[in-house]
């Protein structure tokens, strides 16, 4: 990794902590659960990493720890989307 | 041509993240929210799968398919009440993911890493790991596989601190003299086993803090892949998740008055928490009836419902509901007070009581609800212990002093709703039942309020 290269990287996450800091604390503790499973399904976009491991055949012990990776980040990809869609369609205004 | 498609998905998906996680600062806005992250995901998945380096699509394919029926079926299969698990189990997830991948890149290049990126790298593997065992453990925990007490040991916080400086050493060694495989892997075994002994003597009435730092750890190994392999998307979504958690863990830290230290080394403020005692009380618990009790539910004007964890172990949120129903067809006005660490983990009891079809709008904050208390007529505790303990508020020796409670006890009467005569999780004694104001009813929560719907509707 170049120099260059880590600081457009620290800038990408110095912006992303204050943009964060700024959404997430809108959101109210009535949504707390759900943005603890919908913050985890995002963070499983870590699959991109683990594809590209898995696919890329650069030895087997890397493609045994990307294909388990896969299997772990896919979990938490469906199974955070599923419970937060499942979680908000409960929340109703009125009966 | 491949690049640029790829590097745009993955634009889409960032933008398309923060906006899903906008939606979310409103129930109405979040399902559209959400859609638009989980298309998000998809386009960077689809972009990903163009990537050059990839030879063989077998394992790819197969991971994609077993992982979506894992998560399918946790996703549709796992009750309300056991959210909490869910999320300790997804955390231990995502994180073992980033230290695998951060261990095969490792691997590949036979340790000889640039020294910015074993940086990134370390981080990754070391909070990877130490979440991976951590969250299993809280997991165990809340699963009722291990007993949710604090377990301590003499000397505790000196070997904590010792394997913790250790782990840490070997960290920097290896950024100075990079390619030892064998300390490498010392430095990965060691991170797992601290996340066990991190969680160790945690015990379950702690566990929002906990989660909620869990949460952030994750995020924050998944942001460190984003270093290590130079994905911007990864950074984006893994800071974002490690910001989230660390504010809830500062939200949690703040609804029960402990410092931030005392959360970062969490593990050694709550083992003395719980060693030190609350006030002796005296005098006597007054038990009602649950006659008495429908009576006075049936004639207020004003009830204010408070669960707690007891809620969902007896899974009498379906109950609570129906009992507000047959109030509120009398014409009493019927709104619940939700304590932000009432429960397992942030925002627990909203979700329980949605699923019960309670509408978000009777769901009131802390500091919604507590100036309604000196006009409420009946306040009843379904299961709820410390956030109602009036000894935060009094009692300056108390271990729970300063944290910011509901005050039941200035309604008019007060009904607590309780299994037997034991004192709660936190080991302390709760002078709110001894209050002349207070009356207790034991049983079975779930039980106790079917029977009460009953009652009212014969008053």
């Amino acid at each position: 990794m170049s120099s260059e290269t880590l600081i457009s990287a620290l800038y990408v996450f110095a912006l992303a902590a204050f943009l964060g800091y700024q959404v997430i604390s809108r959101v109210p503790p009535l949504l707390h659960t759900p943005l603890m499973s919908a913050t985890n399904a995002i963070s499983g976009i870590s699959l991109v990493g683990s594809i590209v491991t898995a696919g890329a055949h650069y030895n087997t012990v890397s493609t045994i720890l990307g294909f388990v990776a896969v299997v772990c980040s896919t979990t938490n990809v469906v199974g955070g989307f599923v419970i937060t869609d499942r979680m908000l369609r409960m929340f109703k205004k009125k009966k | 041509m491949q690049t640029y498609f790829i590097e745009l998905s993955y634009l889409l998906a960032s933008i398309l993240f923060i906006l899903g996680l906008k939606g979310l600062s409103h129930p109405e806005t979040a399902k559209r929210g959400m859609h638009l992250a989980e298309f998000g995901m998809l386009m960077a998945i689809v972009g990903t799968l163009m990537h050059h380096e990839i030879i063989s699509y077998t394992w790819i394919i197969t991971g994609l398919v077993v992982g979506s029926v894992v998560g399918l079926a946790m996703g549709f299969w796992v009750p309300m009440t056991a959210m909490p698990q869910r999320t300790a189990l997804s955390h231990a997830f995502g994180a073992f993911a980033a230290a695998l991948v951060g261990i095969s890149e490792f691997y590949r290049s036979g340790g000889h890493l640039e020294r910015i990126t074993m940086g990134a790298l370390g981080f990754e593997v070391m909070l990877g790991a130490l979440t991976t065992t951590g969250s299993l453990l809280a997991f165990a925990k809340l699963q009722g596989m291990v007993r949710g007490t604090p377990m301590t040991y003499k000397g505790q916080n000196v070997f904590n601190m010792a394997l913790l400086t250790t782990t840490i050493g070997i960290f920097i060694y290896l950024i100075v003299v990079p390619g030892s495989m064998p300390l490498f892997f010392t430095m990965v075994g060691l991170a797992f086993v601290f996340g066990l002994l991190l969680v160790m003597p945690i015990g379950s009435a702690d566990m929002p803090v906990v989660m909620s730092l869990l949460n952030s750890y994750a995020g924050l190994a998944s942001a460190a892949t984003g270093f290590v392999l130079n994905n911007k998307v990864l950074i984006i979504a893994g800071t974002l998740d490690g910001f989230s958690g660390f504010i809830l863990s500062v939200l949690m830290c703040r609804a029960m008055n402990r410092s931030m230290t005392n959360v970062l080394f969490g593990a050694f403020g709550s083992a003395a928490t719980a060693a030190s005692g609350g006030s002796e009380q005296t005098g006597s618990m007054r038990e009602v009836s649950l006659e008495d009790v429908a009576t006075q539910l049936a004639y207020a004007n004003k009830v204010v419902f408070v669960p707690g964890y007891g809620l969902a172990t007896a899974q009498a949120q379906h109950a609570v509901r129906e009992l507000a129903d047959v109030l509120e067809k009398r014409g009493v006005t019927v709104k619940y007070g939700i304590h932000p660490v009432a429960g397992r983990m942030p925002g627990h009891m909203n979700v329980l009581l949605a699923e019960a079809n309670v509408p978000y709008s009777a769901l009131y904050e802390l500091e919604q609800i507590n100036p309604e208390f000196s006009t409420t007529d009946v306040s009843v505790v379904v299961g709820a212990n410390d956030v109602v303990n009036p000894d935060a508020r009094e009692n300056p020796s108390s271990p729970i002093a300063g944290m910011p409670i509901l005050d039941v006890d200035r309604s008019k009467s007060v009904i607590v709703l309780k299994r037997g005569q034991g004192k709660g999780f936190s080991g302390l004694e709760n002078p709110l039942f001894f209050k002349p104001v207070t009356g207790m009813l034991y049983g079975d929560a779930k039980e106790t309020l079917t029977k009460l719907v009953q009652a009212v509707q014969h008053a």
